[in-house]
This record gives structure tokens, C-alpha cells and sequence, in this order.
């Protein structure tokens, strides 16, 4: 398995998703944003942070990169793609993804360990999630909270397209277990092909049992 | 020719920073305040004469990069 990590200026878990994949003996290399040339890969990540500064909207600067073309041209082959955070904010910024990722409803930048619920097994990134669907990810964001129109809301749900939800302990999907004000406590979704995975918690910043647990490491193990 | 754009939220879109403002002007007396929204302006200087031609490049730069069209809608204006 070979991976590409975009480096956006503004980037900065560029360096944690790349121990994460050399963790799970993934080969990875890191690609600058203005490069013109997606090197060989099966997964394309598009890592956390704020590239450009959040300027104008979150992921909207970095959207207009050299690079995005080739990327779009590997997810619309099937190639892999994993946009985390703000990684998902560019994803939806360049078409890959449907929706917008609003700021969050407290005007809050949040960062704390969430429970999410996995609501789609059926896709590469969480089939390793099978006997495990309530899991606990860290998030740091600004701008988590997912807007789509109500006809794009129903289009996940009725097509099984979210990945993830945010919920308590128990797997409670509800208000009181929404951070951010999420349409439908939603945390991550998937395209049409599945093959295109975009979610604001870090499953990066959860492989090591010192450091907010282990439950990120099953998406990666599953990649191999 | 300078073209100004302003950007305002679409109406069912949640806009808790307007709403903020508008309770704070709330809180400093101003009761008749109904309702704010907030949104960003734009000013754009374009080496094109032909109001036309300017009219179209406009909208094609608020179209594909300085709006989203999901969650924005947005005003041109030609001084």
C-alpha cells in the first residue's frame, strides 16, 4: 500500500497522519501542494490543520491548488482518498463531497475526545469496525458543523453515505451528544463509490494507548 | 472598473455570529433591532472596459471561488 500526504502551507497534522501510516507499514511520501504530478499512490490523504489561514472559508484556497486536479482524477478512478478535519473541508470545498462545514454552533473551537457511532461498514476505511461501532476520537476544530440542504441529508441517510455520528458512550445519537451542531450529528461521509472518506475527528491522533487510545489504528490496519 | 460583492448567508442557514451581534445590540439598548445577518463584501478592480464582458467575469469569480454555493448567495454591483 503506498500513500500520498498533501502539504498545504497551513498544514500541520501532515506530520501525525505520516507516522500513523508508517505505524501500519503503509509507504508514504509527502507531496506539496504545487506540485502538478500526483505521485503513484492507493491512498491520497489530505491531512488537519489550517492551510491558508482559513482564508475566505476553510479549505476553499487550498481547494484551488495544483495539486487537486490529479486528486480528482484518483477518486473519480476509485483511488482512495481520506481527508481528516481540514482535510475534509477541502474535500468538500473541491467537489469531492457534498455539503458545507459550517462553524460550530457555540462559535467554540473545540477540542476534546468524542464518541463517534460507525454507521457504514461497507467501505475500506471501516470495515475493521465490525465488532466495534462505538469508538472514541479526538476532535480540534472551528468549523465542524455539517450543512447540507434537506433533499443532500436524506440523499446520506437513504443511500447509507455517513460514515460516522457523533454520540455518548452508549451510542446515543442525540443533541445533547452533538459538539458542534452537525445536520444529523453527522461526523464524516462518504461519496457515491465509497472509496472518498471525509470526517473532522483525528482517527491519526488515536494509535497509541498513551495518547487518547488506540481506536484510530483499526482504520489503518484495515488499509494494509 | 470597479465591481463591489457582497456575500450573505442563504436564509436557512444558521448564522450564530449575526445572531450574537444582534443580542449584543439587544443588550446595549437598542430594542427595535430585529434581526441581523452577517456576511462579507468584496471589492474587485477589473482591466475590462465592456460592461458586459466585466459582468460575466464577476460572476464566474463569485461562482466558482468567492462564494459557496451551498450556503451563500451574492450581490454584484458596478461603480
Amino acid at each position: 500500500m503506498k500513500s500520498s500526504v498533501i502539504v498545504f502551507p497551513g498544514s500541520n497534522c501532515d506530520r501525525d497522519i505520516a507516522v500513523a501510516l508508517n505505524k501500519f507499514n503503509i509507504k508514504n511520501q509527502m507531496v506539496w501542494h504545487d506540485e502538478t504530478v500526483l505521485p503513484k499512490s492507493d491512498l491520497v490523504v489530505l491531512p488537519g490543520g489550517f492551510s491558508f489561514g482559513d482564508y475566505l472559508r476553510t479549505g476553499c484556497i487550498a481547494s484551488k491548488s495544483k495539486i487537486i486536479e490529479g486528486i480528482l482524477n484518483h477518486a473519480n478512478k476509485g483511488g482512495l482518498v481520506l481527508g481528516i478535519c481540514n482535510g475534509f473541508q477541502i474535500l468538500i470545498e473541491a467537489g469531492l463531497l457534498p455539503g458545507a462545514l459550517l462553524r460550530n454552533k457555540k462559535l467554540k473551537f473545540l477540542s476534546k475526545n468524542v464518541y463517534l457511532k460507525v454507521t457504514n461498514l461497507e467501505n475500506i476505511f471501516c470495515l475493521g469496525y465490525k465488532n466495534k461501532k462505538i469508538i472514541k476520537f479526538p476532535i480540534a476544530h472551528n468549523e465542524g458543523n455539517y450543512f447540507a440542504k434537506e433533499s443532500i441529508i436524506k440523499d446520506l441517510e437513504d443511500k447509507n453515505l455517513i460514515a460516522f455520528k457523533y454520540c455518548d458512550e452508549n451510542g446515543v445519537v442525540n443533541n445533547e451528544s452533538n459538539p458542534n451542531g452537525s445536520s444529523n450529528n453527522i461526523a464524516g461521509i462518504l461519496n457515491a463509490g465509497k472509496n472518498v472518506l471525509g470526517l473532522m475527528p483525528h482517527p491519526e491522533r488515536a494509535i497509541d494507548p498513551l495518547l487518547s487510545g488506540i481506536d484510530g489504528s483499526i482504520m489503518f490496519k484495515n488499509l494494509i | 472598473m470597479k465591481i463591489s460583492a457582497i456575500v450573505t448567508l442563504k436564509k436557512d442557514v444558521l448564522d450564530p455570529q449575526g445572531k450574537v451581534v444582534n443580542q449584543t445590540l439587544k443588550n446595549m439598548g437598542y430594542d427595535n433591532v430585529a434581526n441581523v445577518r452577517q456576511g462579507k463584501y468584496f471589492e474587485i478592480e477589473l482591466d475590462e472596459s465592456n460592461e458586459e464582458k466585466a459582468k460575466k467575469i464577476a460572476n464566474e469569480i463569485c461562482k466558482k471561488l468567492l462564494i459557496n454555493t451551498v450556503i451563500e448567495d451574492y450581490k454584484i454591483h458596478f461603480k
